[in-house]
């Protein structure tokens, strides 16, 4: 007869065969007995203890942003399951494949306001891509199976699982099958030959045509196919803030990023174009602007695996409801050769009002302080763009995603959909965990890094080497920017003080410095980067610094603002 | 319809409100039926009325629900049911499509009926039945469109003693030649499942 194990042991044989050798998570009273399992699988799996469950989560967000695994992160009952949510709805907007564990009370109690009881099912509803609660531990191998495929297959996204304390110690003979098909889910969807047909037939005639490329390309892995198509067909390729890196930022046909802060050829060409081809991108409004003077003279074909998202925003005249990388597989030999020269030197010429109107005004001033984007510009020299660069949300994070050169994949980590405040520090551990040749840079404004600073704790004591810069103007500048622009420089409430970050760094013994002057940036970024532990360099840059090329919010992306 | 294909929007015509029918196949699992409304709640749009039953095939549901909407904002939200793990298949109807039924009970007091027989030739007159007669009060049962049953409401009240009123939520079987069981079983066929390249 087969040997019995409990549920937490089968969970921990789940996780094994799966292929998870990193966990994230926080212990509790109602996941107690899975901690008892972990620990006699300490060989097989590291679990990573941060200091908060919203920690876990963001660093298993930045472990599978760029490792392409599952990241899965445990958490107990109660508080520690709605820790979790922020990171649910983040991994759900951005589509990021999580298993989230969340240990529950026992069954008999389910109900009836226990301690440290919450509806977790019923809360991560809204924002995870499928839920489950396991009252039995028999459920556990199919459950857990099914949540690994839900997760990673066709748009990922984060999955759920609630295990009562009774179904964790509960004994049964554990059989592991892995799921690979679900009859109600259908993640890959059949292609469609003749939209491959007629989208081949609009961008061979196409005059003017732009592709829009969205993190689906990273997500399919679809970067050479992509490349391929763009340099047969000589079509520039713009950006999203979250396709950053797709494609290396020094690609002949790449010409700059889109949206609300991004560059400004791809906004204003945008309205220009005859043809937009969006891949794995979902028209976001911070893309779009005002959608009804948005792609005015274009014709759409959008590539796209979640057919909810197609005609959502953006109405097409091809939809393609496919994987990015099988769609451009199939597309690729219909296209004929062509070149765009001087459709891709429009866009030249507008790098050229940017670069008089905005980039050289902020990399060649004169004055003694530093601002953000000859921080970045700095960094991006020094590591050639070939780091993983981790933002949090405002000011910093356009600043980044404007002047770092990207040139390798899955090198851009941020919070993209649901502009998470407090996600870089947690999720640049991650990362760093999941590429750990890898140098991998966090990028944090003075308000975000004080949302999660806890993390500094995990930082330290799992001797993770990340490299974290705060940007660092007393303001919570994004909103700060918008009020002068927007609100009659009425700064209500965006202004700090600040802690000594030396003090909190040295505190939870981290290698720290704080530079205030520019004579002095160079030296203290080269040492930063040389150093091959975590290190946590203060920069204090202008107080108020505006972001610019700015679409206001509701405009047209053609009345993008240079100043 | 899952995996069957993207629903285009022709003109403006279509966001212009209108009555749909939404016919939903699930798997019987607990918490679906929440996970749907929630989609209809993000949109602001409310449910006119909803039922769930079994269907002829064990362990799959059917939920049927009317809302008053334009085709643009319906065809979003059956998108997004669709996407759901345990949505088997979403339908969308205008009603010319479908074949459909509520049902309503009145309660009335049994006396008003001592009167005369106004009431009774009311009740026959809409092709209602009386279902039950107590001494207290009677129960009079009425199959058919919102509107009918909204007509013999009308009609009973004038006699001012409704002493309960309630009404189904709408059933309703498609005018198409599709089997439910034919339907899942093409879905089991369907390789997409995994990438196929």
């Amino acid at each position: 007869m087969m040997k019995k194990i409990t549920g937490s042991e089968s969970i921990m044989e789940v996780l094994v065969r799966e292929g998870v050798k990193i966990i994230f998570g926080y212990p509790g009273g109602a996941i107690m007995p899975i901690y008892d399992a972990l620990h006699g699988y300490s060989k097989k799996i590291t679990h990573i203890l941060t200091r908060h469950e919203q920690g876990a989560i963001h660093a298993a967000q930045g472990f599978s942003r760029v490792s392409g695994k599952v990241g899965v992160c445990l958490a107990t009952s109660g508080p520690g399951a709605t820790n979790l949510i922020t990171g649910l709805a983040d991994a759900q907007i951005d589509s990021t494949p999580l298993v989230c564990i969340t240990g529950q009370v026992p069954s008999h109690l389910l109900g009836t306001d226990a301690f440290q009881e919450s509806d977790v099912i019923g809360i991560s509803m809204p924002v995870t891509k499928w839920n489950h609660q396991i009252t039995n531990a028999k459920e556990i191998p199919e459950i857990m199976s099914k949540a690994f495929y839900i997760a990673k297959s066709g748009r990922p996204g984060p999955v759920l699982i609630d295990i009562t304390k009774d179904a964790q110690f509960e004994k049964i003979s554990f059989e592991y099958k892995k799921c690979n098909k679900i009859r109600s889910y259908h993640p890959y969807p059949i292609l469609n030959k003749n939209s491959i047909i007629k989208a081949s037939e609009i961008i061979n005639k196409s005059k003017k045509p732009l592709i829009l490329v969205g993190q689906g390309v990273l997500l399919s892995n679809a970067e050479n196919e992509l490349i391929q198509l763009s340099e047969k067909t000589g079509i520039p390729m713009a950006s999203t803030l979250l396709g950053l890196s797709a494609i290396s930022c020094n690609h002949k046909n790449y010409v700059g990023y889109l949206g609300m802060h991004g560059n400004y050829g791809p906004n204003v060409k945008t309205n220009e174009a005859d043809l937009l081809i969006a891949i794995g991108m979902r028209f976001d409004d911070r893309v779009t602007g005002d959608t009804s003077r948005y792609g005015i003279n274009a014709k759409v074909i959008h590539i796209e695996i979640d057919q909810s998202e197609i005609n959502k925003i953006i109405k097409t005249d091809v939809a393609i409801n496919a994987d990015a990388k099988e769609a451009l597989v199939n597309l690729l030999p219909l296209l004929k050769s062509n070149n765009y020269k001087k459709w891709i030197n429009e866009f030249k010429k507008c790098d050229k009002i940017e670069f008089n109107k905005v980039t050289k005004k902020e990399l060649n001033h004169k004055g003694k302080g530093i601002k953000m984007s000859e921080v970045i510009h700095l960094i991006s020299d020094i590591t050639k763009g070939e780091s993983i660069i981790v933002t949090d949300v405002g000011q910093h994070q356009m600043i980044t995603s404007r002047y770092y050169k990207f040139s390798k994949p899955k090198s851009n980590v941020t919070s993209g959909g649901l502009g998470t405040m407090g996600f870089a520090l947690p999720a640049s551990m991650g990362a760093k965990l999941g590429q750990p040749n890898r140098e991998v840079i966090a990028i944090i404004g003075d308000g975000g890094i004080q949302m999660t600073i806890q993390e500094l704790g995990t930082i330290s004591q799992f001797d993770i080497g990340v490299k974290i810069i705060i940007l660092n103007n007393s303001f919570l500048g994004m909103v700060r920017q918008w009020q002068e622009l927007f609100f009659e420089n009425r700064y209500s409430f965006t202004e700090m003080k600040n802690p000594n970050f030396q003090k909190i760094a040295e505190g939870y013994g981290i290698k720290n410095k704080k530079v205030e002057i520019k004579s002095k940036l160079k030296n203290s970024i080269k040492e930063f980067l040389d150093y091959k532990k975590a290190y946590l360099l203060e920069i204090v840059v202008e107080k108020e610094e505006n972001v610019f090329p700015m679409v206001t919010s509701g405009d047209s992306v053609s009345n993008i603002r240079l100043e | 319809m899952k995996n069957k294909g993207i629903y285009q929007f022709q003109s403006s015509e279509e966001k212009e409100a209108k009555e749909y029918t939404l016919s939903v196949l699930t798997e019987n699992k607990a918490g679906l039926l929440n996970h749907i409304t929630i989609i209809f709640n993000r949109r602001k749009l409310n449910i006119d009325s909803l039922n769930v039953s079994t269907t002829e095939v064990k362990g799959v549901s059917r939920f049927t629900i009317v809302v008053q909407s334009n085709k643009e904002k319906i065809i979003k939200i059956l998108n997004q049911i669709n996407k759901l793990i345990d949505v088997l298949g979403a339908f969308l109807y205008k009603k010319d499509e479908i074949y459909y039924q509520e049902i309503a009970l009145y309660k009335l007091s049994t006396k008003i009926f001592l009167k005369g027989d106004i009431v009774e030739k009311i009740v026959r007159k809409n092709g209602a039945k009386i279902l039950i007669i107590e001494k207290e009060h009677t129960i009079i049962q009425k199959t058919g469109s919102k509107s009918e049953t909204q007509k013999l409401y009308n009609e009973l009240e004038k006699f001012g003693s409704i002493l309960e009123f309630v009404r189904s939520g709408r059933v309703a079987v498609s005018k198409s030649k599709r089997k439910t069981q034919n339907f899942i079983k093409d879905l089991e066929k369907i390789k997409s499942n995994k990438l196929n390249i």
